[in-house]
């Protein structure tokens, strides 16, 4: 049975009908069409989608579209205003190479807002440990690493 | 669309639950964090007819101290626990654990409950049940009961809880005096699951003697797997190296059963357990000697 869900996304309101076994992965890009956030192996391995539901980076892959009934939901496309005004992470990300293809890099951003914000001045092992749960197949993690801290860093400049 | 289709239930009340659980009896599934049984639903390996959600079940989130030592609802999230000043203090083997659970991502959804009552094999928590002497209480309409990890777990994902029960809250039992406690496991990459992984409890007599011991391995077997025998051995001697090295040997020579799979064959698993074993023998025994008075 189809059921009628509010939710905000990236600050704005929005009502839509779905199928219960609709993924929110899939609500998000098919309905919303907020490509952004994107799918890869969806059984919450990989971390392409990785989204915040109430401020928690969790994966949108294993969540239903209707558990983020009343609920918020953040993805890629509310970090920065485009091009001219990036996020500070995505600033780290550009400026250090970061990415190749870009196909982890949302889920990347989005596990990292959470992260940094608990804390501003993580250690390479602390950054190791958290990307673990995020899989790049292009650069080989070192750039990753090395755009984290630089973004940390912005970030905690800018909030300064 | 992955999963096939079901009807959905996200009732607020565990009376609700209760009811619904024992109206659809073995075509529903509750749904606690998601992290095991939407994977599942999403390669249509579970096709449950009806899931009925407990995330909307304010009585089952919960933290307390209690008699039984660290109570927690069924749907305390494991980021919860791991975050929980409290946890570190009344239940410090559960709380040295949970990060090995998956990623950071995947425990602020996964919850205890979820995790004890989907008994993988290669799950960290029911191990550390089992080492502490836990206890589940299960309810269902007509039904509640208390029951031992120990009897909890019956076989590959397999428990002691009927269609129609669910799991409501557990209890970690504080560290008894004299005694100390330890986790370790190998995993290919943190955040994987375990090849193999074990929780150790020692508990000293005050003349230092081990009074009492507790092996258990996870990823050797049908589920969590206590080594009773090398527990056994270890009464009435003193932890000396050699004497834990003999029980950790006890124990994944005989006591394990031990399936390969493409990361690791049965061989390297034995082995493994064989050094982790002693390892979490020997720093359980060296936090009990420190647990002792001088
Ligand atoms: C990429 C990835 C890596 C992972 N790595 C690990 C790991 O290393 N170690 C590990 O232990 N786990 C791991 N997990 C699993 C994760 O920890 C899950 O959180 C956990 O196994 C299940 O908890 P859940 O709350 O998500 O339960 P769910 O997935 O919602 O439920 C699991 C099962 O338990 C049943 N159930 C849930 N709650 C109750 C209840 N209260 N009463 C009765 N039945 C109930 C459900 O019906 C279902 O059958 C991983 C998951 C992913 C996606
Ligand atoms: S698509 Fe969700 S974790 Fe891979
Ligand atoms: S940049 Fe291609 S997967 Fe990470």
């Amino acid at each position: 049975m189809n059921q009628t869900i509010e939710l905000i996304v990236n600050g704005k309101q929005y009502r839509r009908t779905v199928e219960p076994r609709l993924l929110l992965c899939d609500f998000l890009r098919n309905e919303l069409g907020l490509t952004g956030t994107h799918v890869g192996c969806e059984h919450g391995v990989c971390g392409a989608c990785t989204v915040l539901l109430d401020r928690e980076a969790v994966r949108s892959c294993l969540l239903f579209a209707v558990q983020a009934n009343g609920r918020e939901i953040a993805t890629v496309e509310g970090l920065g205003e485009g091009p001219q005004q990036m996020h500070a992470l995505q600033h780290g990300f550009w400026e250090t190479h970061g990415l190749q293809c870009g196909y982890c890099t949302p889920g990347i951003l989005m596990s990292l807002v959470p992260f940094l914000e608990e804390n501003p001045n993580p250690t390479e092992e602390e950054i190791r440990d958290l990307l673990s749960g995020n899989i790049c197949r292009c650069t080989g993690y070192q750039k990753i690493v090395e755009s984290v801290q630089l973004g940390a860093r912005l970030l905690r400049e800018t909030s300064k | 669309m992955k999963p096939a289709a079901f009807d959905y239930h996200a009732p607020r009340t565990l009376e609700e639950a209760l009811d619904l659980l024992a109206a659809y009896g073995e075509d529903a599934k509750p749904l606690a964090g998601g992290q095991s049984l939407v994977p599942t639903m999403n390669f249509r390996l579970a096709q449950p007819e009806v899931l009925v959600d407990l995330n909307s079940i304010e009585e089952l989130f919960f933290m307390r101290e209690g008699e039984g030592g660290l109570h927690c609802g069924a749907m305390t999230r494991q980021r919860t626990v791991e975050r929980s000043a409290m946890a570190k203090q009344v239940a410090p083997l559960l709380y040295e654990a949970m990060p090995h659970i998956a990623h950071a991502q995947i425990r602020n959804r996964g919850t205890i409950g979820g995790s004890l009552a989907h008994a993988d094999p290669a799950a960290e928590l029911p191990a550390v049940a089992i080492a502490l002497d836990a206890s589940m209480y299960v309810r269902s309409v007509t039904d509640a009961r208390w029951i031992a990890a120990r009897d909890f777990y019956v076989g590959l994902f397999a428990t002691a809880m009927e269609p129609g029960e669910l799991l409501i809250e557990v209890a970690f039992p504080r560290p008894r005096p004299r005694s100390g406690w330890s986790f370790e496991e190998v995993a290919r990459q943190h955040g994987n699951y375990a090849m193999c992984g074990a929780a150790a409890v020692v508990e000293l007599s005050d003349r230092g003697v081990i009074e009492r011991a507790r092996l258990v391995f996870l990823s050797v077997g049908e589920g969590p797997v206590a080594a009773d025998q090398a527990a056994a051995m270890l009464v009435g001697e003193r932890p000396t190296a050699t004497v834990l090295r003999a029980a950790a040997e006890e124990a994944a020579t005989k006591e394990i059963d031990p399936v390969g799979d493409i990361h690791a064959g049965p061989a390297y698993r034995r082995h493994l357990a064989r050094v982790i074993g002693e390892r979490v023998l020997n720093s359980a025994a060296a936090r009990a000697f420190e647990a002792c008075p001088t």
